[in-house]
C-alpha cells in the first residue's frame, strides 16, 4: 500500500479495549474476515485520527474493528474479524 | 507471585511522583509510586490521564522504562513534543509529590519475560528505546543469561537516553552489546557516516538469523516498517519479530 504511515498498532488500543475485555487483547489472535490471515491483534494497524479507533488488517487493510467512546456509550464493531482467540493461560505474572 | 492478576481488570490507579530525572534537554524520566500496583512485565505500557478543572481530560500511552520489581514503583521516560498537549506538562511543570492517574500495566505481546532463553535482538528508533530499556534492565536485575543485543538508531549523540547506564551494562556486566546508528550527526571517529538504518547497519549490528533470535522493534511507524523489512531481508522470520509503533509525533494518540 502506498498510503502514508499514519497508523499505530494494536498495542496502542489495548488500554481503551481493556474497558471491555478482561483479558489482554494484544496477544489475542484474530482472523481477518476479508483475507483470512490470522494475526495477533498487536500487529493490526491502528488509526486514531478519527472520532474513535479503527484497526485494520496489516496484510490487506480490511477494517477489523471500530471502537467509539462518546462518554455515555461505547460502540464496538467487530464484524471485520471472523473470530478472536484469547489465550487463557497467558497470565500477568507480577514481578520477580 | 505468578498469576496474581490473571483475572484482574486494568483499572485507573492513583500514582504519586517520587523522583524526576532529565535524560536529555527534552526528555525526562518520571518515577511513580503506584497504589496497589500488581507488577509489570518488561515491554508493557501505561496510559496516563490528565484532567483539567473543567473536566476535559487527555490520555496518553507511555512505555514503562524500569525493570519489574515488587516495590510498587515504575518509571516512564517522556519526550517533550513542541506542540504536545500532555508532554510539555509532564516534562516541565510536574513536580515531586504531584499525583497522576494511571491505567495499566497494558499489553502482553510486546514483552520480554525472564524465562525466555533465546538470543534477543532489540532495535530502537529514538524514544522507542524506552520499553527495550525495561527489557535490558529486567535481564540485568534477574538471573537471566539470554544474550542481548541492542541496535539504537538515534538522531544525534545529545538525544541518546540512558547512555551511561547502557555503557556500564555493556562494559562491566556484558549484559548487552550496544550498536548506535546516528541519523543526523555522528560523534567524531564514528565508523559510519550519519544515515538512516540500512542493510549494512543491520548486517553489523544484529544477531545473525541462524542464532534464532527474537527481535523487538520499537519506534516511529516508518522506522518500524523499515527496520522490520530489513530484518526480514536479512533472513529473520516475521514470526520472530515483535513490533510496537509510536506515531510520527512520538505520541501514541
Amino acid at each position: 500500500m502506498s498510503a502514508p504511515m499514519n497508523y499505530l498498532d494494536g498495542n496502542a488500543a489495548a488500554g481503551e479495549l481493556s474497558r471491555i475485555f478482561a483479558m489482554d487483547i494484544t496477544c489475542a489472535e484474530g482472523q481477518c474476515a476479508n483475507c483470512g490471515s490470522k494475526r495477533r491483534f498487536a500487529e493490526a494497524h491502528l488509526y486514531v485520527q478519527c472520532p474513535g479507533l479503527v484497526a485494520r488488517c496489516a496484510l490487506c487493510g480490511h477494517v477489523l474493528l471500530r471502537f467509539v467512546n462518546t462518554q455515555q456509550r461505547i460502540f464496538l464493531d467487530l464484524r471485520g474479524m471472523t473470530y478472536l482467540t484469547l489465550n487463557t493461560t497467558q497470565q500477568q505474572e507480577a514481578s520477580n | 507471585m505468578a498469576g496474581t492478576a490473571v483475572l484482574g481488570r486494568v483499572t485507573w490507579r492513583s500514582a504519586t511522583v517520587v523522583e524526576l530525572r532529565d535524560e536529555t534537554a527534552t526528555a525526562r524520566t518520571i518515577a511513580l509510586a503506584v497504589r496497589d500496583w500488581p507488577g509489570h512485565i518488561a515491554g508493557q505500557h501505561v496510559d496516563v490521564r490528565l484532567t483539567a478543572p473543567d473536566g476535559y481530560s487527555a490520555v496518553r500511552s507511555y512505555s514503562i522504562a524500569s525493570a519489574p520489581n515488587s516495590d510498587g514503583r515504575i518509571e516512564i521516560t517522556v519526550e517533550r513534543l513542541p506542540n504536545g498537549e500532555v508532554s510539555p506538562y509532564l516534562t516541565k511543570e510536574l513536580m515531586v509529590g504531584d499525583d497522576l492517574e494511571l491505567r495499566g500495566p497494558i499489553g502482553g505481546w510486546f514483552v520480554w519475560r525472564r524465562d525466555q532463553t533465546e538470543p534477543i535482538q532489540l532495535v530502537a528508533g529514538g524514544s522507542g528505546i524506552v520499553p527495550l530499556m525495561a527489557m535490558i534492565r529486567s535481564r540485568a536485575s534477574g538471573s537471566s543469561t539470554a544474550p542481548f543485543r541492542l541496535l539504537y538508531s538515534v538522531r544525534e549523540p545529545a538525544v541518546v537516553f540512558y547512555r551511561n547506564e547502557l555503557q556500564a551494562l555493556s562494559d562491566q556486566d556484558h549484559s548487552v552489546i550496544v550498536t548506535y546508528g546516528y541519523t543526523r550527526v555522528a560523534p567524531k571517529g564514528s565508523p559510519r557516516p550519519p544515515g538512516r538504518i540500512d542493510a549494512t547497519l543491520i548486517a553489523t549490528g544484529i544477531w545473525p538469523s541462524n542464532l534464532g533470535p527474537t527481535s523487538y522493534v520499537c519506534g516511529p511507524t516508518s522506522f518500524v516498517e523499515n527496520a522490520t523489512d530489513l530484518l526480514i531481508a536479512a533472513g529473520h522470520g516475521r514470526e520472530n519479530i515483535r513490533t510496537e509503533r509510536f506515531g510520527a509525533t512520538g505520541e501514541r494518540k
